[in-house]
C-alpha cells in the first residue's frame, strides 16, 4: 500500500493541533477530561500516520515494542495516587531514554553527513536525554524510598558536578568541529549519565516538587532538539510545550519556596538550623484534646484546614474528608488551603485530597486563601509545618525568610495536629506553635481526626 | 537543508509561547495531571523511534530504537491512563446536570 507523504504529514498537522487543544482544554477541571481525549486521538493519528510511511520495511520489531510498552505501560498507569510522583520521574526517564537511543543511532547512521548545526542540536538531545534518564531514574529511587531520601553532600561537590558536564559539553564541541571522531561519542552519552546520577545526591526530598518539575522540561527540550534532528516539526511542538510546562512548574515552585534553581540544585537546604534552638525550650505551648478540639470546630462557622505532606504520609485524608462531611452537615464553612510545595510533585496535594472525594471548588491555592484567613475561626494545620511558619514574614534571619506562607496565624484560632514538638524538613523552629491562639492537638494525623470525629458524631446523638 | 532549519526554529519558537500562555493558565489544582497529560504527549518520540526501526538500517539502530519504542508506548498508555484516572476523581461540590 502506498500512502502518500502528504497524507502522513497532514495527520501531523492534525495531532499539533489537538496537542495544543489538549493542554488548553487542562485549564478548568470540567474540560479536562476533554484534554485527556484530544491528546489521545492526536496520538493515535500521528502513530498511524507514520505506521504508513513508505520508509518502514519491517513491521515486526515494531509491533513487538508497541505490544511490550502497552502491557509495562497500563501497570505504570494503575498506581496509588500517593505514588504518583515516583511514577512521574520514572516516566521522565523513558522518555529521555527513548530520546537517547534515537539520538544514538542517528549519530552512527548519518553523523559523518549532517551539518554542524544539526551535530549540536544531536549533541544536545543526547545529553539533555542521558543526564534526565539517570537524574529521573535517581529521583523516582529517592520518592520510593529505596534511595536515601536526605540529602548527601561532600566539599567540592558543586564543582566536581559542573566539571563532569563541562568536560561531556566540551567532548560535544569537539566532535562538532571534527566530524570524523566517533570514538569521541560514547562519552557524550556516559558522561552526561554519570552527571544525573551526581545532580541528584544532594537534593532532600522537600525539594522534590522543583526537581521533578526541572526534569520534566529538560525531557521536553531533548524531545524538541530530537525534532530538530529528524525534521519533525510535529516533534519539536510537543517537546516545545513539555518544556515550557516544565519550566513554568519549576518557577512556581520555586516562587513557592523563594529561592533559585540554582539554590535548589546547588544548594543543600537545613545547614543553618543550629543557632537559635536553645531559647524556646521554656517557651509554652497549650496543647488539647480531640474533645476540646471538636467542640471549638463545631461553634465556629468557617474552618480552614491546611494539609501538608504528612497528611499523605499518614493516609490520612479519608479521615479528613469525614472531618469535612461532618462539619459540613453542621453547616460549618470548611474549605482547604493549598500550598504551592505541599506533597512531593507541583498539585500533589489537590489529587489526594480529591481521590478521597473531597470537592475541588473548596481546594484553594495560596493567594485565594490568604485573603479567607483574617475571617476564618478556626485553622487547623494537619502534617504542614515550614509552610506556615510565620518567621518566613517576620523574621529576617529564618533560612526561609521571604517564603510565602499561608497565613494561618491571622485565624482566630490555630490548631495544629502533630506527632511533636520536632521542627521540620528544614530544622527551622515555628513560632506558630508558641501564640496565644494556638492549641497543639499531639498525635497521629489520622488517628487524632478520627478521635474528633468520633467526638463530633458523638455530640450528634445526644 | 538550511531554510527547513529556519522554519523547525520558527516552529520551536511559536510553539513555546503558545505553551507559556496556555499553561500559565492551568491552576494548580491541575498540576499533577498536567505533568502526566504532557509526559505522554512528549511520548510522540515513538514516532521518531518507529521510523527508525522500520528503515532497519542497521542492527544497532534496530535494537536501540526497539527499546525506545517499549519506552514511549509505555509513557503513552501509561501516561494518558493516569491522567484520565486523577482527572475522573475531581468533583465540584456543586450539583452537576446528569
Amino acid at each position: 500500500m502506498h500512502v502518500p507523504q502528504y497524507i502522513i504529514e497532514l495527520t501531523y498537522l492534525a495531532a499539533t493541533a489537538l496537542f495544543i487543544l489538549s493542554l488548553k482544554w487542562m485549564s478548568a477541571p470540567t474540560t479536562a477530561r476533554h484534554g485527556v481525549w484530544a491528546g489521545e486521538v492526536g496520538m493515535v493519528l500521528a502513530i498511524a500516520g507514520t505506521l504508513l510511511n513508505h520508509g518502514i520495511v519491517d513491521y515486526k520489531w515494531i509491533a513487538i515494542a508497541l505490544v511490550l510498552g502497552t502491557i509495562i505501560g497500563v501497570p505504570l498507569g494503575m498506581v496509588q495516587m500517593t505514588a504518583v510522583p515516583q511514577r512521574t520521574a520514572l516516566s521522565h526517564a523513558f522518555g529521555a531514554l527513548c530520546v537517547t537511543l534515537v539520538g544514538t543511532s542517528e549519530f552512527y547512521l548519518r553523523g559523518a553527513e549532517v551539518s554542524r548545526f544539526t551535530m549540536s542540536v544531536l549533541c544536545m538531545e543526547v545529553i539533555l536525554g542521558s543526564l534526565t534518564f539517570t537524574g529521573s531514574l535517581m529521583a523516582a529511587g529517592k520518592l520510593q524510598e529505596v534511595l536515601p531520601q536526605r540529602p548527601i553532600t561532600f566539599k567540592g561537590q558543586n564543582i566536581l558536578n559542573l566539571s563532569v558536564l563541562a568536560v561531556a559539553i566540551g567532548l560535544a564541541a569537539y566532535v562538532v568541529t571534527h566530524p570524523g571522531h566517533t570514538h569521541v561519542f560514547p562519552f557524550i552519552v556516559g558522561i552526561p549519565l554519570l552527571f544525573g546520577v551526581l545532580m541528584i545526591i544532594p537534593i532532600g526530598g522537600a525539594d522534590m516538587p522543583t526537581v521533578i518539575s526541572l526534569l520534566n522540561s529538560y525531557a521536553g527540550l531533548s524531545a524538541a532538539a530530537m525534532g530538530f534532528v529528524l525534521d519533525s516539526k510535529l516533534l519539536i511542538v510537543a517537546g516545545a510545550l513539555d518544556g515550557a510546562s516544565g519550566f513554568i512548574l519549576s518557577l512556581n515552585m520555586s516562587k513557592a519556596m523563594n529561592r533559585s534553581f540554582t539554590n535548589v540544585l546547588f544548594g543543600a537546604f537545613g545547614q543553618e538550623q543550629a543557632t537559635g534552638t536553645e531559647a524556646q525550650e521554656t517557651r509554652n505551648v497549650r496543647s488539647a484534646t480531640a474533645e476540646e478540639a471538636a467542640a471549638i470546630l463545631s461553634a465556629a462557622s468557617k474552618v480552614v484546614i491546611v494539609p501538608g505532606y504528612g497528611l499523605a504520609v499518614a493516609q490520612a485524608q479519608h479521615k479528613v474528608r469525614e472531618l469535612y462531611d461532618a462539619l459540613t452537615k453542621r453547616g460549618v464553612d470548611v474549605k482547604f488551603g493549598i500550598h504551592p510545595v505541599a506533597g512531593r510533585m507541583p498539585g500533589h496535594m489537590n489529587v489526594l485530597l480529591a481521590e478521597a472525594d473531597i470537592p475541588y471548588d473548596k481546594l484553594l491555592d495560596l493567594d485565594e486563601i490568604n485573603g479567607d484567613l483574617p475571617q476564618t475561626d478556626v485553622a487547623l494545620v494537619i502534617g504542614a509545618n515550614d509552610v506556615t511558619n510565620p518567621a518566613a514574614r517576620s523574621d529576617p534571619s529564618s533560612p526561609i525568610y521571604g517564603m510565602p506562607i499561608l497565613d494561618v496565624d491571622k485565624a482566630r484560632t490555630v490548631m495544629v495536629i502533630k506527632r511533636g514538638m520536632s521542627p521540620g524538613f528544614a530544622g527551622i523552629d515555628n513560632p506558630l506553635y508558641y501564640l496565644d491562639q494556638t492549641l497543639m492537638l499531639f498525635g497521629d494525623a489520622k488517628a487524632f481526626v478520627g478521635a474528633i470525629v468520633r467526638e463530633l458524631s458523638g455530640a450528634a446523638q445526644d | 537543508m538550511k531554510l527547513d532549519l529556519m522554519t523547525d526554529l520558527y516552529v520551536f519558537m511559536l510553539a513555546a509561547f503558545i505553551g507559556f500562555e496556555v499553561i500559565r493558565r492551568i491552576s494548580p489544582l491541575l498540576h499533577t495531571p498536567l505533568m502526566s497529560l504532557t509526559n505522554a504527549l512528549d511520548a510522540i518520540a515513538v514516532v521518531g523511534a518507529i521510523l527508525l526501526v522500520g528503515a532497519h538500517k542497521s542492527t544497532l539502530s534496530t535494537v536501540l530504537g526497539t527499546i525506545a519504542i517499549v519506552a514511549a508506548t509505555s509513557n503513552v498508555v501509561g501516561g494518558f491512563l493516569i491522567t484520565d484516572r486523577m482527572l475522573k476523581m475531581f468533583k465540584s461540590s456543586r450539583p452537576q446536570k446528569p
